[in-house]
């Protein structure tokens, strides 16, 4: 079933799973989507997996943001695809971004997260990224 | 294209309860997709019959954790809740940022109520169109109440009035002083004013100001607005918020006023829609109709101007 009319918004949920309270990244990142058009649904601070499936199901959203610098990124990012998968919605992209080492973004991509960003990440890159994954999803 | 025709599968899902399907739905009516008709026609039969609470009023007053508040409050009386956030979309690029969810605290597995986020997307008028329809799938999943959160904004923002069955014009203290009270707009919506933020200094002039105006008789319909003060951190007033909606939510079963009110609300959403199709077709028309080409090179030539055409055009229009 086609997601969408053409030319509607691309809305992208961006959430921080875990406990650390380090947003700055999440924001600078939503702002940027924002400022490329889309619709950013920010959930915040100290979601759970299941928050962030729900608000992502409840949504509607093309595309997944998660943000992360606790270092718990290999125990909640594999668990948001579990759930996802869980609501037969392992069509909607996931992206993340954060302190992430080069040996867990490898893993994590297996697992089936479709991009990693690093510190040095230009917004640029960030915001043709998210519109190439919410594209190939709608 | 009326007329007894099988319900899309899409509507069949949401009536079952099936989360996704609903705001798959949202979706497709917000984006005015071609599927949008057939599921607003689909389930029209089953609304308008539940509450719509609308919260309005400036950014920053707590729209937002009042509306948390309202949730749990509808929980533990065992209702399920739907909570329709508006933010504005930007002019310049059509982005949003969609920040109210942030406040929204309910167990990721209570399946009593829905959240959905909207972008203002174009002008007031359009919004409020696709927001009655948002609330309609809403009802029709199921839900027992749905509440809509407006954008923030200034003194003129009552198109939630167009929405909601009970608007709640939310304030804070130190607005203004009772001056601010008299003027239009915002404080001729209210059927109940929620001072929020009570805990601060000035709260219990802000509801004494209001009560006030409320005594000069600003209600609509012989109903004259409750004040009610609340705060969110900590929680205080909630119980009493919720209780003055149901009031005005019986008043409006007690004295006919809930059939008028939708009729006139109905109106409303009939001529904002007229207004968007014509106004679309007319701009698509207006280069490519030989006839009309010829009306607007004449509009450019000064040999006659805009407001006497578009008469022209409103009379050839709506002749009978």
């Amino acid at each position: 079933m086609p997601r969408h009319a053409r030319n509607a918004p691309i809305r992208v949920l961006i959430a921080k799973p875990g406990l650390d309270g380090h947003d700055r990244g999440a924001k600078v990142v939503a702002r940027a989507l924002r400022d490329a058009g889309m619709e950013v649904i920010y959930a915040g601070l100290r979601q759970t997996p299941e928050e962030i499936v729900r608000a992502a199901l409840e949504e509607d959203v093309d595309l997944i943001g998660l943000s992360i610098l606790s270092g718990a990124h290999m125990a909640l990012f594999p668990k948001v695809l579990t759930l996802l998968k869980r609501e037969r919605a392992a069509d909607i992209p996931v992206f993340a971004g954060g302190i992430i080492p080069d040996e867990d973004a490898r893993r994590l991509r297996k697992a089936g997260i479709r991009a990693i960003f690093g510190p040095g990440s230009s917004l640029e890159e960030i915001v043709t990224t998210a519109r190439k994954l919410a594209r190939s999803a709608q | 294209m009326t007329g007894p025709t099988r319900p899309p599968p899409l509507v069949r899902a949401i009536v079952e309860r099936d989360r996704r399907a609903l705001a798959r739905a949202i979706s497709l009516i917000e984006n005015g997709a071609p599927e949008a008709a057939a599921i607003a026609r689909a389930i029209y039969p089953r609304t308008g019959r539940i509450p719509i609470v609308g919260l309005t009023g400036p950014l920053g007053v707590g729209k937002s954790s009042l509306i948390n508040l309202l949730v749990n409050r509808l929980r533990d009386l065992d209702r399920t809740v739907a909570v329709i956030a508006v933010d504005p979309s930007s002019p310049f690029t059509g982005g949003s940022v969609l920040g109210d969810r942030i406040r929204f605290e309910r167990p990721a597995t209570d399946p009593g109520v829905f959240f959905r986020s909207m972008a203002s997307r174009g002008e007031a008028g359009g919004v409020a169109a696709a927001t009655r329809e948002v609330a309609r799938l809403m009802e029709a999943a199921g839900f027992d109440v749905v509440i809509v959160e407006t954008v923030g904004s200034g003194q003129v923002d009552v198109a939630i009035r167009d929405i909601a069955t009970t608007s709640v014009v939310v304030l804070v203290p130190h607005l203004g002083d009772e001056v601010q009270t008299l003027k239009a707009g915002l404080f001729e919506i209210a059927d109940v004013f929620c001072v929020n933020k009570a805990d601060l200094p000035g709260a219990d002039l802000a509801r004494r100001d209001l009560k006030e105006l409320v005594g000069l008789g600003a209600g609509r319909a012989g109903w004259s607005a409750s004040v009610v003060a609340t705060s969110t951190q900590p929680a205080a007033g909630i119980e009493e918020l919720w209780n003055a909606v149901e009031a005005h939510e019986q008043f409006l079963d007690r004295t006919g006023a809930r059939a008028l009110e939708e009729r006139r609300r109905l109106a409303v959403e009939i001529v904002a829609r007229v207004r968007e199709f014509v106004g679309r077709a007319l701009a698509a028309r207006l280069e490519r109709d030989p006839e009309l080409k010829r009306l607007l090179d004449r509009v450019v030539a000064r040999s006659i101007d805009p407001r006497s055409a578009a008469e022209r055009l409103g009379r050839q229009a709506t002749r009978r």
